[in-house]
């Protein structure tokens, strides 16, 4: 028993054992703080400013849950996570949650035993290719080298998808994005090919972006989402939860300038007021306070709100809201009713 | 006696003439050294033209860098407006920009003198080390140290590295009295496991009884906050402080004949050593987790620490071995003849002389394990290459490439240049005290 | 009278096994030994129990499985159908590939340096001292990373290459191309292929041009026998010497045998050279070696060479004046005095760490992954472990390929050495 106290002791300053229990939420209030796997750096999803301040779309679903658990959205930890740690680091306990362009599918939700809460971006693998070449269709690229990044499944499609069309490719894998920018201006690569975010993201930064192209192809579904461990479902909904409760707020007119408003008192919209908190019992249900969406949502505001402040048109990254537009909208982006 | 009146003999000393041109000052340096032969003539040609080229590619785009701006887009801006376009010039501003990231990663910025402070402890707890003139009593500083480091840097109550190191106090002192009263083989046990009890059942009670009582303590920083230079010299001054004891234990043991113990020694260092530390670094990312009981779960920094540890004790071992092997045999017979047992003789006699014989092989490691944390950036860490790559993916600065690496290379440069040097002349010196 | 009485029984007591020097040490060795298996059993429970947790299994079946990703330099084949086994066999060949390449130009590049390091040129002797603490004293990783850089900065883009007057020219014959993707150079084939159904197109049309791997050991097997005949020729001509004092000429014999059998092969084989060319995006044909090889491998051997020049440099130094003297004495110029005189006995204290360094080197290599060279750490260490979560499994098989490795260089480094060795009287 001792021997926990001291380690207790050493838990304190942070630097050792932290014993996880099976509720990862009785862990994160104990704790004060959320543990939240990011990227080690993704412009517009995630990346620290001069002052260390984590900012970007990723990081503010780590900030919405922070809120809704916590009541704090400066109550989390980032741990920056390669593509090649980050499972490890989620299974380990060592995060609570991912929140880290991760692609949602069979053997990670299944196989490596994680459990995926929803999705916070639709993505697809496209390419990017110079004007000059005068490439206009990837089937084009016959015999073409193609610049990908590493330890994701950006490369299992890239094979996929030239076996399929039966035209050779000479892929060159590099690590990060920015020696893979680097190879690509150089035109070491013809291609570039990542998810469309990201190659929207790294030419919006090029000297010249018009003369870099993205291709029309998309040649996979990329669903990005934040992901916990497999086994604990209280965790799981209030992640998933939390997430809907942003997509609901747009859905429903929920803002940041009209929040407080709203959420003072009942409005005439009952599941505008189920899930802020001033009806029903939903909060309590998820085994957290009844203003719960109300802190979530005050960090950032609602889904289309972080949408526009991190990657939208109006950020140097410049992305459309595309499949990413509310359902009503014509997109893909739907939560279940809070009901 | 002998004729002087010679009419062909000079009667006069000449004035002296000045020697050939070719024979004196810069143009006989440069015959001499550079032109002295065909072969040496063509050398000094190429590398004359290697450095043109060098330097006439390199300096332009570095001197007209670019100080003021406040992100690439800018720097561009104003490249376009003084230079034009097509010239490439370096962008340093990132680094006037983000300077304080690089050396110091995350840490809080009103609390980057803890840090520094932290440096100028460690290096006055080093000097009673590396200078034994100095006088025995410093050597306290040097044991105080490690521990003020760590609160330092990490902060946090006061009082949990004083009841840390008050188990090395008691090992010290258990040692003594059991050595006096019973024998010294008991005094060495009762050095391991006295402290090993104390800290298992005392050290938590006490911790919290102190912290409780007198709250003592400056503001925490986590260990993810910190980054860059920071985070490379805390792991590579941590990992070699903790790999001495131990190391110094595996080249004991792989001298020693006991066979099982040899054995396991050899086995160890060979296993390490054999393996690249990048594997062993996503040992501790990736399976440090499996290794312990269910749920622990450390600090990524600290099992890095940890990690880097066992890696450099199993060179260590190598460096100090080579110190015992180059001990005269004479010192190990003499101190044998005086009836001392093997830890004494230990002690007083041999380890005294082969460590100091080992210094500039301990530097050495040092430096390449310096080198070696820039590593950790493949699991996730905020080295300086790691702090690069955060800043390249902010809006602001992404795309800029060179710059980044060049001040990273420079600031390594200049810390393992001087300490290569400084053990250089430390390994001149113990010769000439050697003959 | 003396009374005799028997020497006392030598009866064993508990005690002995602490006090006494003959018993101590297996009783300390007998403990340690028990801590030790205490520990492993720690760790193998704590593994066990873990990945009951987790729902893991322990097993290797995954590397029977389809690896679903592609390599770009495979020295066997492979596409992405194949299992991850082969995926790891493809990327260990490959980690010895530029391992092996890294130190043979890392030792050439240290000797030079080495020695030029001495040169009294000052200009050359502070270059090459500038080069020393530069590579020494900067992390390999960043000069990996800046190297690689730098190749793909400098060299042209394959279309370039293209159009009337092309900003890029291929060199020595139009049979070489240095591109920003790598380097093609021509390689032999076979239009006469022992296995002969593989065609491939070449720049003059369609020529049917194999690259059989039975010609290749047909030529290597042929060349093996004449080695084999002109040693033994070279063990008659010295009988000879032995015998009479006289060496027979051995030397046009000698080129007879080593040429022309080799030349009848590839002529029946009808071997051609099949020089790169221009098509598509890329270069086809030829040899293509990739840029992250080729920074890989500069980055290694240029940095590794700096490490071997101080060692170099320190064996020079080693060896007594007396023998340049003496060498001078006999008339020695400077060159050969160097080469006949002091390399050979330098060599003596410069092997021990060369053997080092060579192991540094090899562990080194698996820094490919900052530049994208698929070496083991790569496709097994890499993409395999993340693609099918089974890091315990992954990490295992990598250390001990890596560890393995290590003991075979330097066990052959070591015989090597005791053979180079002076018998120290």
């Amino acid at each position: 028993m001792k021997k926990t106290v001291f380690l207790g002791a050493l838990t304190v300053a942070g630097l050792s054992a932290a014993v996880a229990s099976a509720a990862t939420l009785d862990d994160v209030k104990a704790r004060g703080s959320l543990n939240c796997g990011v990227s080690t750096g993704l412009v517009g999803f995630a990346a620290p400013d001069a002052n260390g301040e984590w900012a970007g779309f990723d990081v503010a679903v780590c900030r919405a849950v922070a809120a809704a658990v916590l009541g704090d959205p400066s109550a989390v930890e980032f741990v920056p996570t390669t593509g090649q740690t980050r499972f490890t680091a989620l299974a380990s306990g060592e995060v609570d949650m991912l929140a880290r362009n991760t692609t949602w599918t069979f053997s990670r939700d299944n196989d490596l035993k994680f459990e995926f809460v929803g999705v916070n971006y639709y993505d697809g693998q496209g390419f990017m290719v110079p004007k000059a070449l005068g490439v206009m269709s990837a089937k084009d690229l016959d015999g073409a080298t193609v610049c990908i990044q590493t330890g994701t499944t950006t490369e299992l499609n890239l094979a996929d998808f030239f076996r399929t069309n039966n035209i050779s490719y000479e892929p060159v894998p590099i690590e990060t994005n920015a020696e893979a920018q680097q190879q690509y201006l150089a035109g070491a690569c013809d291609v570039y090919t990542t998810d469309a975010s990201g190659l929207a993201a790294t030419r919006a930064t090029f000297e010249a972006p018009g003369d870099h192209v993205v291709l029309p192809e998309i040649i996979s579904k990329e669903p990005l989402g934040p992901l916990v461990r497999h086994g604990d479902h209280e965790w799981g909904d209030i992640v998933r939860w939390t997430l809907n409760a942003m997509i609901t707020a747009e859905e429903l007119g929920v803002n940041s300038s009209n929040l407080s408003e709203l959420a003072a008192a009942p409005t005439n919209n009952p599941e505008i007021n189920r899930m802020l908190g001033t009806e029903g019992e939903l909060g309590a249900m998820l085994g957290l306070d009844a203003d719960w969406a109300v802190s979530a949502l005050a960090v950032g505001g609602n889904y289309g709100e972080v949408f526009e402040t991190n990657i939208g048109e109006n950020t140097p990254i410049g992305l459309a809201r595309g499949l990413n537009a509310q359902w009503t909208d014509g997109g893909l982006i739907y939560s279940p009713p809070f009901r | 006696m002998s004729d002087t009146n010679v009419s062909y003999v000079r009667k006069e000393m000449l004035a002296e003439a000045a020697p050939p041109v070719s024979e004196i000052g810069p143009v006989r340096w440069v015959r001499e050294n550079l032109f002295s032969s065909p072969l040496n003539a063509i050398l000094t040609i190429i590398s004359l033209y290697v450095i043109y080229w060098v330097v006439g590619h390199v300096a332009p785009w570095t001197i007209g860098g670019i100080w003021g701006a406040s992100s690439l887009t800018e720097c561009r801006e104003i490249r376009d407006a003084t230079v034009g376009s097509d010239h490439g010039i370096a962008c340093w501003s990132v680094l006037s920009h983000r300077w304080h990231q690089l050396l110091f990663g995350y840490y809080p910025s009103h609390l980057y003198w803890r840090p520094v402070l932290a440096l100028l402890l460690f290096l006055a707890g080093l000097v009673p080390v590396l200078y034994p003139d100095t006088s025995r009593k410093l050597l306290i500083v040097s044991a105080i140290a490690p521990f003020a480091c760590f609160w330092l840097l990490w902060g946090g109550s006061v009082w949990l590295p004083v009841s840390t190191a008050l188990g090395f106090v008691v090992g010290y002192f258990a040692f003594g009295l059991a050595t006096r009263l019973i024998s010294p083989l008991a005094g060495i046990l009762a050095a391991i496991i006295l402290p090993l009890l104390y800290w298992y059942f005392i050290a938590g009670d006490l911790y919290a009884a102190l912290a409780d009582t007198v709250p003592l303590g400056i503001e925490f920083v986590q260990s993810r906050d910190f980054g860059g230079f920071m985070l490379s010299v805390v792991i590579g001054l941590s990992a070699i402080v903790l790999s001495l004891p131990l190391g110094i234990l595996l080249a004991l043991a792989r001298q020693s004949d006991l066979f099982i113990i040899k054995t396991f020694a050899v086995v160890f260092i060979e296993v390490i050593r054999g393996v690249p530390l990048i594997v062993w670094l996503f040992t501790a990312q990736l399976l440090l987790n499996y290794f312990l009981p269910p749920g622990t779960n450390f600090d990524l920094t600290l099992r890095v620490i940890i990690m880097v540890t066992l890696f450099s004790a199993a060179y260590i071992a190598e460096v100090v071995r080579g110190g015992l092997a180059a001990l005269p045999k004479g010192q190990y017979e003499g101190a044998d003849s005086l009836g001392l047992n093997y830890w004494q003789s230990m002690r007083l006699i041999i380890l005294p002389q082969a460590l100091k014989i080992s210094i500039p092989g301990i530097v050495n490691t040092f430096i390449g394990l310096f080198k070696d944390t820039t590593l950790v950036v493949f699991i996730g860490l905020f080295d300086p290459l790691g702090i690069a790559s955060a800043v390249r993916a902010t809006t602001e600065w992404n795309g800029i490439y060179w710059e980044l690496f060049i001040f990273i290379g420079v600031m390594f440069f200049i810390a393992c240049f001087s300490m290569g040097r400084y053990s250089l002349q430390l390994e001149k010196k113990l010769q000439r005290e050697h003959r | 009278m003396s009374v005799l009485t028997d020497p006392p029984k030598p009866s064993f007591r508990l005690s002995q096994l602490l006090y006494d020097t003959r018993y101590r040490s297996i009783t300390i060795q007998v403990i340690a030994f028990i801590l030790i298996a205490c520990g492993l059993w720690w760790l193998v429970a704590n593994t066990i129990s873990n990945l009951n947790d987790l729902g893991k299994d322990f097993n290797y079946s995954f590397l029977g499985s389809a690896a679903g990703y592609d390599i770009n330099q495979q020295l066997i084949e492979y596409d992405s159908q194949k299992s991850h086994g082969r995926a790891a066999l493809v990327g260990i060949l490959n980690t010895l590939l530029v391992a092996f390449l890294g130190c043979i130009t890392a030792t050439i590049i240290g000797v030079i340096a080495g020695v030029l390091r001495l040169s009294k040129n000052w200009v050359v002797s502070s270059l090459m001292a500038v080069y020393v603490e530069g590579f020494r004293n900067v992390p390999l990783l960043l000069w990996i990373i800046l190297i690689f850089a730098v190749v793909t900065e400098s060299t042209p883009r394959p279309n370039e290459f293209r159009g009337e007057d092309p900003a890029a020219s291929m060199i020595l014959a139009d049979s070489m191309a240095i591109t920003n993707r790598g380097t093609y150079i021509p390689r032999i084939g076979f239009t006469n292929s022992m296995s002969g159904n593989e065609v491939v197109a070449s720049q003059e049309g369609l020529v049917p041009v194999a690259s059989g791997g039975i010609d290749w050991l047909l030529v290597i097997g042929t060349l093996i026998i004449s080695i084999i005949v002109v040693r033994t020729l070279n063990a008659r001509a010295s009988r000879i010497q032995e015998a009479t004092g006289d060496r027979p000429n051995t030397l046009w014999a000698n080129l007879a045998v080593l040429i022309i059998p080799v030349g009848i092969v590839l002529f029946f084989l009808g071997a051609t050279i099949v020089k790169p060319y221009l098509k598509g995006f890329n270069f086809t044909e030829g040899v293509h070696l990739r840029n992250s090889l080729i920074a890989l491998w500069l980055a290694l051997s240029v940095y590794t060479g700096a490490f071997i020049a101080e060692n170099v440099r320190a064996g020079i130094l080693a060896v007594s004046k007396g023998q340049t003297e003496a060498a001078s004495a006999l008339g020695l110029q400077p060159n050969r005095t160097m080469s006949l005189v002091i390399l050979p006995q330098a060599m003596r204290v410069i092997i021990p760490p060369l053997i080092s360094q060579y192991l540094n080197l090899t562990k080194n290599s698996s820094l490919a992954i900052a530049v994208g060279y698929m070496d083991v750490r790569a496709t097994l260490g890499g993409i395999t472990i993340n693609q099918t979560g089974r890091e315990l499994e992954g990490m295992l098989l990598l250390g001990l390929f890596y560890l393995t490795l290590s003991l075979l260089i330097s066990g052959v480094m070591n015989v090597y050495n005791s053979r180079m060795k002076l018998t120290e009287r």
